[in-house]
């Protein structure tokens, strides 16, 4: 008995130092390249050159490499606000827009509705890739052509699918007695939907909220596109000239600073909102 | 559906009425942006594909001449060949590596939802800055790779990664799947923990191996889910624009434009806006078709049991 009881816990002790030598070698995997780069970052000019080998700064921490990326473009200020700008922008506009057509989807009956709900989660198939040069004109003749404002819109755009989606699902989760015991105590339409119903689809908002935020943040081809004068590039645009370099040389502790501003906002609302994040992949798994 | 359906459909038909166009009302803004951004540029894309459009002066119409062009293209096809390629490559290894890890973070075990969120934080970076990234650790003289293997004594001196074709698409594909394998992850995952834990159980009592569960359970029960992942992994694949861009700048030999990445040459470098738009709708005649494709690949999988 004794024999067969150790010969188990050796093996549940061999089973367990399996799952997190693989776990810790995984986790090492796809967690190191944040590490070194961010570590990297913090090294002084005279060592950016370097390898990384140690990522570490080796004479104290300095601040040289993000001083140099400043350098750039209209400053990494002014870049990162461009960013901030575009896509806080798009947050509020896609949850105003989405909240909306989610309410008139999920409680309202009109003509051609379900042609018109088709219409809109079918945008999904074409990608904005195939599309951007008419966009690029159509934002000309707005006269939205090289502006935050006119990229804003478009990156609202092709949030809608996913965030219509989801707030008509948040809608028709909210039981109908609510609303009705709200009309009965006099609340009508925006009043009843800021008031009442907005409360309780606050979930959907915080998922649609997210998606938008690091979409918008991270998108990179559009912005090329879209944006043509220095002041407005937003962060990753900015980045492509200081991966070019100057004089044909490369300050990749300018480099590492630029993906630090950039991964780092990123990496923070999604440990601090992951079930909000979770919730809209699961949405979008399971439809 | 007799009286009591008539008669409940009398007060619900007024209401129809009186509510109906304040419904139109809330859609409205999504429905306006949808039109102006979306399904004008569309046909817009069409309009454009039908003229030599240049960037300044009047467009000019010239029926089917830009598609003409585009079959005979030797830089089209190659783009296309390119895209092709890398799509089934990445693909296969963006699955190897996301299945096994769907496996190993499907039991409820300590540790088990720290590993799956670090496995998941590089999805949620742009592309572009682990393009970045990863193109300063695949740098020759300060990156991290080289100079690893060098002083790791792997190789004599230090490899340029970036300089030769097949070790530039290699970093490319590895970091791709450092960046995508914890989506798919995700997708495979929700469809593990679908599977009945009863049906694996009785397998075993059954008397099936670890082996046949998987191939003949498993899999099986896997079908739409992998499809969905397949079909994510594909279209993502096929709009492949910054990596290639930012690492490579489309070398070595310019072996390495994709598709996006040509009608960005042709429509923003050279200014062949019409021609570009025309390659804009092959393009997007593919995803369509691989869209249809998936619709029909989903329904197959909801037949089965």
């Amino acid at each position: 008995m004794r024999t067969r009881r150790e010969i188990r816990a050796r093996k549940a002790l061999r089973d367990r130092i399996a799952y997190h030598g693989i776990g810790i070698g995984t986790a090492f995997f796809f967690l190191a390249p944040f590490v070194i780069g961010l570590l990297a970052s913090f090294r002084p000019n005279s060592e950016s050159g370097l390898p990384p080998l140690p990522p570490w700064p080796m004479s104290g921490i300095s601040f040289d490499a993000y001083r140099i990326l400043d350098g750039f473009g209209s400053g990494v200020w002014q870049h990162t606000l461009n960013s901030l700008v575009v896509s806080f922008g798009t947050v509020a506009l896609t949850v105003a827009v989405s909240v909306l057509a989610g309410y008139g989807f999920s409680r309202y009956r009109f003509p051609f509705k379900n042609a018109l709900f088709v219409l809109i989660i079918a945008t999904l198939m074409i990608p904005f890739q195939s599309i951007l040069t008419p966009l690029f004109i159509i934002l000309a003749r707005l006269g939205l052509n090289n502006s935050l404002f006119g990229l804003m819109l478009v990156y609202v755009t092709l949030q809608l699918p996913f965030s219509v989606f989801m707030m008509r699902n948040a809608f028709d989760a909210v039981p109908k007695e609510i609303e009705e015991a709200a009309r009965i105590d006099g609340a009508r339409d925006l009043k009843l939907l800021v008031r009442v119903l907005l409360p309780l689809v606050m979930p959907g908002v915080a998922t649609v909220s997210i998606f938008a935020f690091l979409n918008a943040w991270n998108e990179f081809f559009a912005a090329l596109v879209l944006l043509s004068s220095n002041d407005n590039y937003t962060l990753p645009v900015l980045m492509t000239a200081v991966r070019a370099g100057r004089l044909g040389a490369i300050n990749w502790g300018a480099v590492q600073a630029g993906v630090a501003v950039m991964v780092v906002p990123c990496l923070i609302v999604f440990l601090l909102l992951q079930r909000y994040y979770m919730r809209g992949l699961m949405a979008g798994a399971v439809k | 559906m007799t009286m009591s359906g008539i008669a409940s459909q009398s007060p619900r038909h007024r209401r129809k009425k009186r509510s109906g166009w304040r419904g139109l009302l809330y859609i409205a803004p999504a429905m306006a942006l949808v039109t102006v951004f979306f399904v004008l540029p569309v046909l817009f894309t069409v309009w454009m594909s039908l003229h030599k459009w240049p960037l300044l002066g009047t467009p000019a119409w010239i029926g089917f001449g830009n598609y003409v062009r585009m079959v005979s293209d030797v830089r089209f096809m190659a783009a296309l060949g390119f895209t092709a390629h890398y799509t089934i490559i990445v693909t296969i290894a963006i699955f190897a590596v996301a299945f096994p890890l769907a496996i190993f973070v499907e039991k409820q075990r300590p540790l088990v939802s720290a590993y799956r969120t670090i496995i998941f934080l590089p999805v949620v970076v742009g592309l572009a800055s682990a393009s970045l990234l990863w193109v300063w650790l695949a740098n020759v003289d300060s990156g991290l790779f080289a100079p690893l293997m060098q002083r790791l004594g792997l190789t004599n001196g230090r490899i340029n990664l970036l300089a030769g074709f097949d070790t530039a698409f290699l970093t490319i594909i590895v970091m791709v799947v450092w960046k995508i394998a914890g989506f798919t992850m995700i997708i495979l995952l929700t469809g593990l923990q679908a599977i009945p834990a009863e049906l694996t159980e009785a397998a075993r009592i059954d008397g099936a191996r670890r082996w046949q569960r998987f191939r003949y359970l498993t899999l099986p029960l896997m079908r739409r889910t992998m499809a969905l992942a397949l079909i994510l992994s594909v279209t993502g694949s096929i709009l492949a624009f910054d990596q290639f861009y930012i690492m490579t700048s489309g070398g070595p030999q310019n072996r390495m434009i994709s598709v996006v990445y040509y009608i960005f040459n042709q429509s923003f470098v050279s200014f062949n806006l019409g021609y570009g738009a025309a390659l804009s709708i092959a393009l997007l005649a593919i995803l369509v078709t691989i869209s249809i494709f998936q619709l029909w690949l989903l329904k197959v999988g909801d037949e089965r049991p």
